[in-house]
Parts: structure tokens; C-alpha cells; sequence
């Protein structure tokens, strides 16, 4: 246990003393906040676009073009389309495009309209101009039938609909922004880091085996310890960097907040950017008033509470089932990943050996958008998911914002811990053969035979 | 006195090849012992049984009669002929982190460390990462993590290989202070002629089977052909009832070099004395033969025998 400790010191130390290792602890939260003052800026300076209309259908479409938020409309200059279009021309820092009704414009056959701008129309503006267009020949229609503008307004449904989840207490309101934007953040984040320390732990291996270091090691260490020292001391390094990125985005975003309250209240956040704030926010007390959350309502009517867009968050299982989750999934990975650098002798001929390893991570994650996120969160399929130890890290973090039942929590977990301990013992034969093997071509087949080997 | 290291009918197999077979060795405490024979013979293989990197399938390693027993390790420094080192380590640390991984306390292994660098001209080095190291010093720093937790038995797994001849001498230096101070080294290697003077006891390892094993000098005397090399000047008669003329070369001016043998009965002074009264001797050196020679000689012996062995009937 002391040589473990050992190793698991020197595993995070050369770790964490890496200049590349500082730079990713400090650049992430800034690149993070940086990325949401962006984000806010540039939805705060959405303009609303100013198009142009020439009308020669004699329907008088300008009076009856209604401006929202997104565009608003002005006359053209000029007397024809050729000299509007030239206006437009020269003028084109005050509109953004030139809308045409050809003189055929009827209401019966509206076609021939055109939007001409410099350069492509984007599909946002081009819907929401196409959206005013046909609410106004729509209302003209209509009034043309008979009814009056009130009837016609009064005719129009405006549903606005509210989950309401009953599992929570009281039946809270169901906030499905923030539990989609924390389910997709969570097993990104599981996926993320099973990936690329998972290959260090491959690379460190490998490393110690064409570095002819084993042998040195291994006469005053088991191989078991060996290994194990290396994920310990890795998975260290990994609480590290999310300790550090908790702390500093939420200090980063406690800075940046007051630039962001105003504009953001203003524009509904990017759910990714909501996310993220949940995240770093969950990994903080939660109780602490981060005055950053408020950027992070997802919800759009923003309740008094600065913490409103974690209402409804089971949070005490997701902190909790995040951590247990990754970690687990963490050595499940990692040790299989330690037997593939164990067994080849050097990172070209790793390719092979990674592929079975990396693809049920690549597909659980895909997989499991499909069916919990985009599917049904509790449905048989998704239960499956995170129930096999091989895609459970990840089906089941994304699982935890939608609320998990205990027992298969604890199924889950239980299984889990079966299965690491299972691909350790299997990695851990695999490694005590492969790190003292030298220039053999290693087959499948070969692999196999060595987990039988005695001694 | 019990030997400090026995190793017991000791047998290892691989899934293709048996590594040794029923190997049996005694290794008194403070000598030098070599481990030779060619490579692949097995001597990797016992090695790495004696440092617990495997287990032997059959017979046991003793430690001063005991079991082989995991504290052992603490008792063995190990060098092998796969040299190895973190490249991004700082040479203080990495002997740190091998002497305390070995069982030294950090405040005895700190001492240690400074000890050793200091006697290997090492010490501006200690802050270096290892590879900015020459190789000659990475070897050296190779080196000093073997016994830096004093083993009471040293392993050297051809330990002069990648030393150019001053820190070769340098080594060799250190190695029998070692002794001279307690230790039991071992020398493993195929280079038979570059460890045969430091050895008392050697052990002839070939194709998984222990060949011959003994001290140095009994070996030799076994092995003595009654061989002698003559050089003088005159006229050597080519037969003769007591001797036999192996090889005979004719110089300038009469000189001459023969290598005579002599038959049974008959002593070196004999021979003397015939050739006192016949020619003017130069010089008269008995041929002993050298380990590598007598390994060669007893392979050849045994080939006969192993070549049927791998043979199907």
C-alpha cells in the first residue's frame, strides 16, 4: 500500500507540475467565461434588421408589414426596383435587405417576391421576414372574407405550455432547459475525460515500457501496484483540474457577471452556456449566492431567486452521481487502456488495440443523446443503458439531471464496481506479461493466452 | 555457513520454451559470482525469479536459507540489462522516488543520494532532468539507484555494457568496494572474458541447464590440459615418447613456438629438463584455459546429447 502511495504521488506531481497541465487549469475557466461575455455581447447586439420594402403590387403591404423584434420594415427610396436597388446600394449600412412585391403580387398568388441583400440572407432573417409576410397577406385575407381586425386577433391561440414534474416535491416546475443543458454537459464532461486520461494512462504506461524503466520498477514493485499507482495518481490529477476549473470559472464569472446581468436579461442564454454555469455552480456550495447564475436562467421568466434555473434539479444525486460515475467509469477504462499500453511496444501499434476499447465509449455517448435526451429519460432502452458498466458512466450521468430512481443508482453503481474490478484483474494479468514483452507482434489471440498464465 | 542466495531445482517454462530446467545454484556471501552463458541461455529468466518479477513454476529461491519472501526486495539491488530511466525526472528525485519505492526512509535515501553523487562527480547533474544526461551518465545514475538502498546482494545484469572504459574502471572500483564491504554481487553476462578475473565463483548456464558451476580455480584446475607453451631457440624433435607437439612454428634465425602436451606421468619439470638439453628455452607458460574456452569446450560436450533432446525420435 506505501509503494502504491508511492507511485500515485509521483504520477500526480510530474503531473501537475507540467506547464501544459497549468496552462489547461487556467485557460479552460477563462476560454469558458470569455466565450459567455462573447456569447452575451453578441446577443445583446443582435440589431434588429432594417429592411427595405418596394411595393408595386398597390396592396399597401408597408402599412400592414407588422415590426418585431427581429426586423422592422421602411420604404424604399426611389421610383423604380433599379433605383431602390441602387439606393439600396449605396445605403446599405442603414438596411440589411430590400424586400420586392412585383406588380403580379396578389393575394391569391403570392409568388415573385424578392429579398435582395449583399451577399446571403441568413435563414433567421430570411424566416422572420417570411414570417411578417405571411401573418400580413394572411391578415389581409382574412379581413378581405369578412372579419375585422379584432375578431381576427382574437381568433389567433397563443399556448404557452408548462411541464410540471410530480416526482419532485410539491410539484415543482419542470425546468427542462437546465436539465437538458446539465444532462449534455455532465456526460460530455464523463466522456471528455474518460477519453483523453484514459490515454494518458495508455501513454504513461507505453512510456515506462519503451523507456526500458519496468524492469527497475518492477523489481521492488508488483505490477498490480504499478498500474494501479498510475490511474490513482491520474484520476488525482482529473479532481484537480475540476476542482480548479470550479473554482476559478465561478471566481471568473463572479467578476464577469455585472457586464452580463443587463444583456442577458435581455436574451434567452445559449443552453450550453447554461449548462456550463450549472455545472461549475453545482460543484460550488449550491447554496451560495453566485451572483453568475443569473445569466444561467434558462428558464426564461427569471425568478427572484439568483438560483431559480437550479429549481428542480435533483442536485444532491447529480454532484454526487457525477463523481461516483466518472470515477468508476474512469478505472473501468483506464485499466483496459494501462493493458493496451502494457501490450504494445510502442503508440503506432496502440491504434489497433484502442478501437474496441474507444468505440462502446464513443457509441454510449451517441447512443445514449438519442435515447435519454432526445427519448424518454426513464424508458426501458435508456435503463439498459446505464445499467452494462461499459456504457453506464456516461448513460447514467446523462440520466441524473432527469432524475434517477435510488435503487437503480445503486444497481448501477454496484454493477460498476463489478465491472472495474473485473477489467482491472483482467488488465492487471495483461500488463505483468506485456510490460517485460519486447518486439513480439501482439495478436488477440496472444493476449488471451497471457491472462492465463501462472506467476 | 549457509549460502545467501540458493537457488533449489528452480524450473521456468513459457508457453514455447522452457526457460530452465531444474537449475541449482549456491552463492556464498560475499564473493563475486558470474552468471554466464550465451545469450537466451536462461539467465535473464533466473534473475528476474531472484527479484521477484516472476515466480518459478517449480523449486525455490532461499535468502540466507529463508523462503523467498517480498521484504527480500529491500535485500536486492537489481541492474538490468535493459537499462531505463523516467527521461523527465530530475536525477535527485528519480533516485529518490526508486530508493524510497526500495524502502528508505526520505530523509536516509536524501543523505545517500548526496553521498553518491558527490563520489560519482554526478552533482551539478542533480537538478537535471535525465535526459539531458550523456548516456555514460544516465548509466552511472543507473547505477547508483541499484545500490543506493545498500542491497546485501547486487545484481548486475551485464553491467559494463554502455561504459566506455574510464567509468567502466570506475565502476569496477565501486563494485569491489562493495564487496569489500559486505555485499554479494552478481555478474550476469555473455561476455565471458570481461568478468572472469573479478569472479570467485562462476556458473555456466547453456539452453535452460546449469553446465558446470564451482570457483573460479577449481574450474581451472579441472580443465588443465596439460598444455604449455614453449619459446626458444634450436631444434625440437617432433616426437616423442612422453609429449606431443600440437602446433609448431619456425621463425627467423632459428627461433622457434611450440604448444606441447604433455601424456600422463609425465610433469611440466620433465619437459623442462628436454628441452634444457636440447635448445635454449625463451619462455615456458603453461596453457590455462580461460572460462571462455571451457565453456566452449563443455557445450561442445553436451551438444551431442541436447541436440537429441530437441530432436524428435
Amino acid at each position: 500500500m506505501d509503494k502504491i502511495w508511492l507511485i500515485v504521488q509521483r504520477e500526480y506531481l510530474t503531473r501537475v507540475r507540467k506547464k501544459s497541465f497549468l496552462i489547461m487549469s487556467l485557460l479552460a475557466p477563462l476560454l469558458l467565461a470569455g466565450s459567455m461575455v462573447g456569447i452575451a455581447l453578441l446577443s445583446s447586439s443582435s440589431k434588429t434588421d432594417v429592411v427595405a420594402v418596394r411595393d408595386e403590387s398597390g396592396q399597401q403591404l408597408l402599412t400592414r408589414l407588422v415590426a418585431t423584434e427581429d426586423v422592422k420594415f421602411v420604404p424604399a427610396t426611389g421610383s423604380s426596383l433599379a433605383a431602390a436597388t441602387e439606393a439600396f446600394r449605396k445605403d446599405k449600412a442603414k438596411q440589411d435587405a430590400l424586400l420586392y412585391f412585383p406588380p403580379t403580387f396578389t393575394l391569391d398568388s403570392a409568388a415573385g417576391v424578392q429579398l435582395l441583400a449583399n451577399g446571403n440572407v441568413s435563414l433567421k432573417r430570411q424566416n422572420a421576414i417570411k414570417k411578417a409576410v405571411n401573418k400580413t397577406v394572411g391578415d389581409l385575407k382574412l379581413s378581405r372574407s369578412g372579419l375585422n381586425q379584432s375578431t381576427i386577433d382574437n381568433l389567433k391561440a397563443n399556448v404557452e405550455l408548462s411541464a410540471v414534474d410530480l416526482t419532485q416535491e410539491g410539484g415543482r416546475k419542470n425546468n427542462v432547459g437546465a436539465t437538458t443543458g446539465a444532462a449534455y454537459l455532465l456526460s460530455i464532461l464523463v466522456y471528455m475525460f474518460i477519453f483523453i486520461y484514459g490515454v494518458q494512462v495508455m501513454r504513461g504506461v507505453s512510456e515506462e515500457k519503451s523507456n526500458r524503466i519496468m524492469e527497475v520498477m518492477l523489481s521492488s514493485v508488483k505490477p498490480f501496484q504499478l498500474m494501479m499507482g498510475k490511474i490513482l495518481g491520474i484520476a488525482a490529477v482529473v479532481f484537480t483540474q475540476f476542482a480548479l476549473w470550479a473554482v476559478l470559472s465561478w471566481g471568473l464569472t463572479t467578476i464577469a457577471a455585472p457586464l452580463l446581468t443587463d444583456s442577458a436579461r435581455k436574451s434567452p442564454p445559449v443552453a450550453a452556456a447554461a449548462g456550463v454555469q450549472e455545472a461549475s455552480a453545482a460543484r460550488e456550495t449550491p447554496t451560495a449566492d453566485a451572483p453568475a447564475a443569473t445569466t444561467a436562467t434558462a428558464a426564461p421568466a427569471a425568478d427572484s431567486s439568483p438560483l431559480a434555473f437550479l429549481d428542480g434539479l435533483p442536485l444532491g444525486s447529480i454532484i454526487g452521481g457525477f463523481l461516483f460515475f466518472f470515477l468508476g467509469g474512469y478505472l473501468l477504462y483506464s485499466s483496459l487502456f494501462a493493458a493496451i499500453g502494457a501490450a504494445v511496444d510502442d503508440q503506432t501499434d496502440a491504434q489497433q488495440f484502442m478501437f474496441p476499447v474507444t468505440v462502446p465509449l464513443i457509441l454510449s455517448y451517441i447512443v445514449s443523446i438519442n435515447v435519454i435526451i432526445n427519448g424518454d429519460p426513464n424508458g426501458p432502452l435508456a435503463f439498459w443503458l446505464s445499467m452494462v458498466p461499459l456504457t453506464s458512466p456516461i448513460a447514467m450521468v446523462m440520466r441524473l439531471p432527469f432524475g434517477v430512481p435510488m435503487w437503480q443508482l445503486l444497481l448501477s453503481g454496484a454493477i460498476l464496481v463489478a465491472g472495474f474490478i473485473f477489467t482491472t484483474w483482467l488488465a492487471a494479468r495483461i500488463y505483468r506479461v506485456g510490460v517485460l514483452m519486447y518486439g513480439k507482434k501482439i495478436t488477440y489471440g496472444e493476449l488471451s493466452k497471457w491472462m492465463f498464465y501462472k506467476g | 555457513m549457509t549460502p545467501i542466495l540458493q537457488a533449489i531445482n528452480v524450473r521456468k517454462a513459457y508457453a514455447a520454451h522452457v526457460a530452465l530446467d531444474d537449475v541449482s545454484l549456491d552463492i556464498p556471501e560475499r564473493s563475486i559470482f558470474g552468471l554466464l552463458g550465451p545469450n537466451g541461455a536462461g539467465k535473464t529468466s533466473l534473475i528476474r525469479i531472484i527479484t521477484q518479477i516472476t515466480a518459478a513454476d517449480e523449486g525455490e529461491i532461499r535468502v540466507r536459507g529463508q523462503k523467498l519472501h517480498p521484504d527480500h526486495i529491500a535485500e536486492i539491488g537489481y541492474l538490468p540489462e535493459e537499462r531505463g530511466l523516467y527521461k523527465k525526472m530530475k536525477v535527485g528525485e528519480q533516485l529518490l522516488y526508486l530508493a524510497r519505492l526500495r524502502g528508505l526512509s526520505r530523509p536516509d535515501a536524501t543523505q545517500r543520494i548526496k553521498g553518491w553523487l558527490d563520489r560519482l562527480d554526478l552533482k551539478p547533474w542533480a537538478e537535471k532532468n535525465v535526459e539531458d544526461l550523456s548516456k555514460g551518465m544516465q548509466q552511472k545514475v543507473q547505477f547508483v539507484a541499484t545500490v543506493l538502498h545498500e542491497p546485501s546482494i547486487i545484481i548486475l545484469d551485464e553491467p559494463f555494457s554502455g561504459f566506455d572504459p574510464i567509468n567502466a574502471n570506475l565502476i569496477k572500483d565501486e563494485i569491489l568496494a562493495l564487496r569489500d564491504k559486505g555485499a554479494t554481487i552478481i555478474f550476469s553476462t555473455h561476455r565471458m572474458e570481461s568478468v572472469e578475473e573479478l569472479c570467485d565463483n562462476i556458473a555456466l548456464i547453456n539452453r535452460s541447464h546449469k553446465v558446470l558451476d564451482g570457483s573460479v580455480r577449481d574450474i581451472k584446475n579441472t580443465f588443465r590440459s596439460q598444455t604449455y607453451e614453449v619459446e626458444g631457440r634450436g631444434r625440437l624433435l617432433v616426437t616423442h615418447p612422453d609429449f606431443e607437439v600440437l602446433e609448431h612454428k619456425d621463425r627467423e634465425n632459428g627461433h622457434f613456438y611450440d604448444v606441447i602436451r604433455l601424456h600422463a606421468g609425465t610433469s611440466p619439470n620433465d619437459l623442462l629438463r628436454y628441452l634444457i638439453g636440447n635448445v635454449e628455452v625463451h619462455a615456458f607458460r603453461e596453457l590455462i584455459p580461460s572460462i571462455n574456452d571451457i565453456f566452449i569446450r563443455r557445450v561442445q560436450e553436451t551438444m551431442p546429447e541436447s541436440l537429441l533432446e530437441t530432436t524428435p525420435a
